[in-house]
């Protein structure tokens, strides 16, 4: 792992808690639409509205994303789970219950791997399906907090849209770590089209049980849980936070007490949330209006083989292949680049140049434009066909870079037909370097003394000149090599 | 399973209504002291019954699945939904304000 967190004398300790929204058409117990940013109260039913006698049926679509993710976090499918109802009473949960798992999830124990240098394993507890709350929106008082505010209005379009739930154990060190595992699991997520992750908006929710202990020691602290870290920098600073505190509390004599924190990004500090069932006396129960849920081996079986490349595997694979590792991470976590690098080499047969040009002139230009790889001009067979005139030396990384810039404005160029137009073929033969190069030296007869002087470094200004001269044609390669032949000889 | 009694005395039962945020007086929760203990009274000869080998189910017919296909269909529209609220917005659910 990444240096772990380590302060006089204590190790930090991290569980994270995932909230994964499932990309389904409709919700998870009834067939109002899953959708985001409607207007309010639009995507209702007398099931999530949860009026008398309205009975709730499982979304098949949800517990087979579901189940996938559960096969690629390396989870245990137990052949049977069931559901269970969570008992609280507030304004987001019009039944009064959450329909959830309890002790028979979905997806069992699991073993999630983060490659690279100081990669680590973070065991799972488990997965389970569960319904998602109502929004509420707190009208009046300050910045829309819980406290002090006015009352609230209840948006029910989100109550009863699929979520599921992922639980570590607590084997994360570091909110580095944290990090790491939170970017790798999402990456692995959104690879498998269950959920697009996206913490903006809400699909994708983190919460941290954090606690620290005496360096060394096999048992658990008090821990507290940070809830309201809604991106990732986010995450790593808020459990910076609460280690800090936790240890300051320790330090100064004192015991960590078990609560919720609410962490304030802006402030950078964390505050008690008291509002909402501090009891933790959810009394859950099977629930008797739902069937168990049988998985077959057969069908498992078939979701295993339908499972894209996952990031650590993609990882793996181009670390294997020589891309370093920050660039094999890059494009593990980001499935369309990895997508368009693999037609490009594909084209190419040259998987470190394709990757190259993929996460340099490539990348620089989808972030420049706002676009994502597949809605650039620039496609695969355009940029494969670019990387062959590097290659075969047709010509040099200067002229490469001028006609990627003109694939990229004008979509109906080609690689070759740029380089014709703009005569930027490389000058790379030893006849035509020699021409240049004897111009440059008898232009410069102090920078040759100098240089037959001891003075190496000056061939640096040579190569330049004759670079110039060649319009910047020239192949830098084979100008070094044959102008030190010259000096030298 | 054991077949012992389950006392449910006034701080049980003030509890349980806390958590459901009923406000209970004292002779309603003396009354629903002794029907919640025969309500438990009842679960109690189950408990009794020789049954520490056979598996619990989450249902009571051996059946499973009855799943539905993903396929979103209109619900209620809005002003339906907010037909029986007391307290109604132009488009939510007004709640009061939460308590600590």
């Amino acid at each position: 792992m990444s240096a772990p967190w380590q302060k006089d004398g204590y190790e930090a300790v991290i569980g994270l808690e995932i909230h994964v929204q499932l990309a389904t058409n409709s919700k998870m117990f009834c067939s109002c639409a899953n959708q985001f940013g409607d207007e309010p109260n639009t995507n209702v039913c007398m099931v999530c509205l949860a009026h008398p006698g309205a009975m709730p049926v499982a979304n098949s679509e949800a517990i087979r994303q579901a189940t996938r993710v559960g096969v690629a976090l390396g989870c245990r499918i137990p052949e049977t789970s069931e559901f269970s109802r969570k008992q609280y009473f507030y304004p987001d949960s019009p039944k009064a219950y959450q329909i959830s798992q309890y002790d028979q999830p979905l997806c069992a124990e699991g073993l999630f791997r983060v490659p690279g240098e100081g990669g680590f394993d973070v065991r799972l507890t488990r997965a389970h399906l569960e319904e998602d709350a109502a929004k509420m929106i707190h009208a009046g008082g300050e910045g829309g907090r819980i406290s002090g505010s006015a009352g609230s209005i209840v948006d029910f379009n989100r109550v009863g849209t699929p979520l599921l739930e992922i639980v570590s154990e607590p084997d994360i060190r570091s909110p580095e770590d944290a990090r790491r595992f939170l970017t790798l699991l999402r990456a692995t997520v959104v690879a498998i089209g269950a959920s697009e992750c996206d913490m903006e908006k809400g699909s994708l929710r983190a919460d941290a049980n954090v606690s620290i202990r005496p360096i060394g020691s096999s048992e658990y602290g008090t821990k507290t849980e940070l809830k309201n870290m809604n991106s990732f920098r986010f995450l790593e600073r808020g459990i910076e936070a609460e280690l800090e505190r936790q240890l300051e509390v320790v330090l100064g004599g004192g015991t960590v007490q078990q609560e919720t924190l609410h962490f304030d990004p802006v402030a950078g500090t964390l505050s008690s949330l008291r509002s909402k069932e501090q009891a933790h006396d959810y009394r859950y129960f099977p629930e008797p209006d739902l069937l168990p849920v049988h998985q077959t081996e057969a069908g498992l079986i078939e979701l295993g083989s339908d499972l894209p490349e996952l990031p650590a595997a993609r990882f793996d694979r181009l670390v294997a292949a020589g891309l370093t590792e920050p660039t094999a991470l890059a494009l593990a976590v980001d499935a369309g680049l990895a997508g368009y690098l693999d037609a490009v080499a594909t084209a190419t047969g040259d998987l470190k140049t394709s990757a190259n040009w993929t996460m340099g002139e490539f990348s620089a230009h989808l972030n420049g434009a706002g676009l994502s790889a597949d809605q650039s001009p620039v496609t695969p067979e355009r940029l494969a066909a670019l990387i062959a005139l590097v290659v075969d030396g047709t010509i040099n990384q200067t002229a490469a870079k001028e006609v990627f810039g003109v694939l990229v404005e004008d979509a109906q160029a080609t690689a070759a037909g740029v380089v014709a137009d703009r005569n930027l073929a490389q000058v790379g033969g030893d006849d035509a370097l020699g021409e240049i190069i004897d111009a440059v030296l008898a232009a410069h007869p102090e920078e040759v003394e100098a240089f037959k002087g001891g003075r190496e470094q000056v061939i640096g200004f040579l190569v330049g000149q004759c670079m110039k001269q060649s319009g910047g044609r020239a192949d830098a390669k084979a100008l070094q090599g044959l102008l030190r032949a010259r000096l030298n000889g | 399973m054991s077949a012992e009694r389950i006392e449910l005395g006034p701080d049980e039962v003030r509890h349980v209504a806390a958590l459901a945020r009923l406000g209970l007086d004292d002779a309603e929760v003396a009354q629903l002291a002794g029907e919640l203990q025969s309500i438990l009274g009842h679960v109690a000869t189950i408990s009794a019954l020789p049954i520490a080998d056979v598996p619990p189910t989450a249902h009571s017919l051996d059946v499973a699945g009855a799943l539905r296909e993903d396929v979103a269909k209109p619900g209620v529209t809005r002003e339906q939904a907010l037909a029986n609220a007391p307290d109604p917005t132009v488009d939510g659910f007004r709640v009061p304000p939460i308590g600590a």
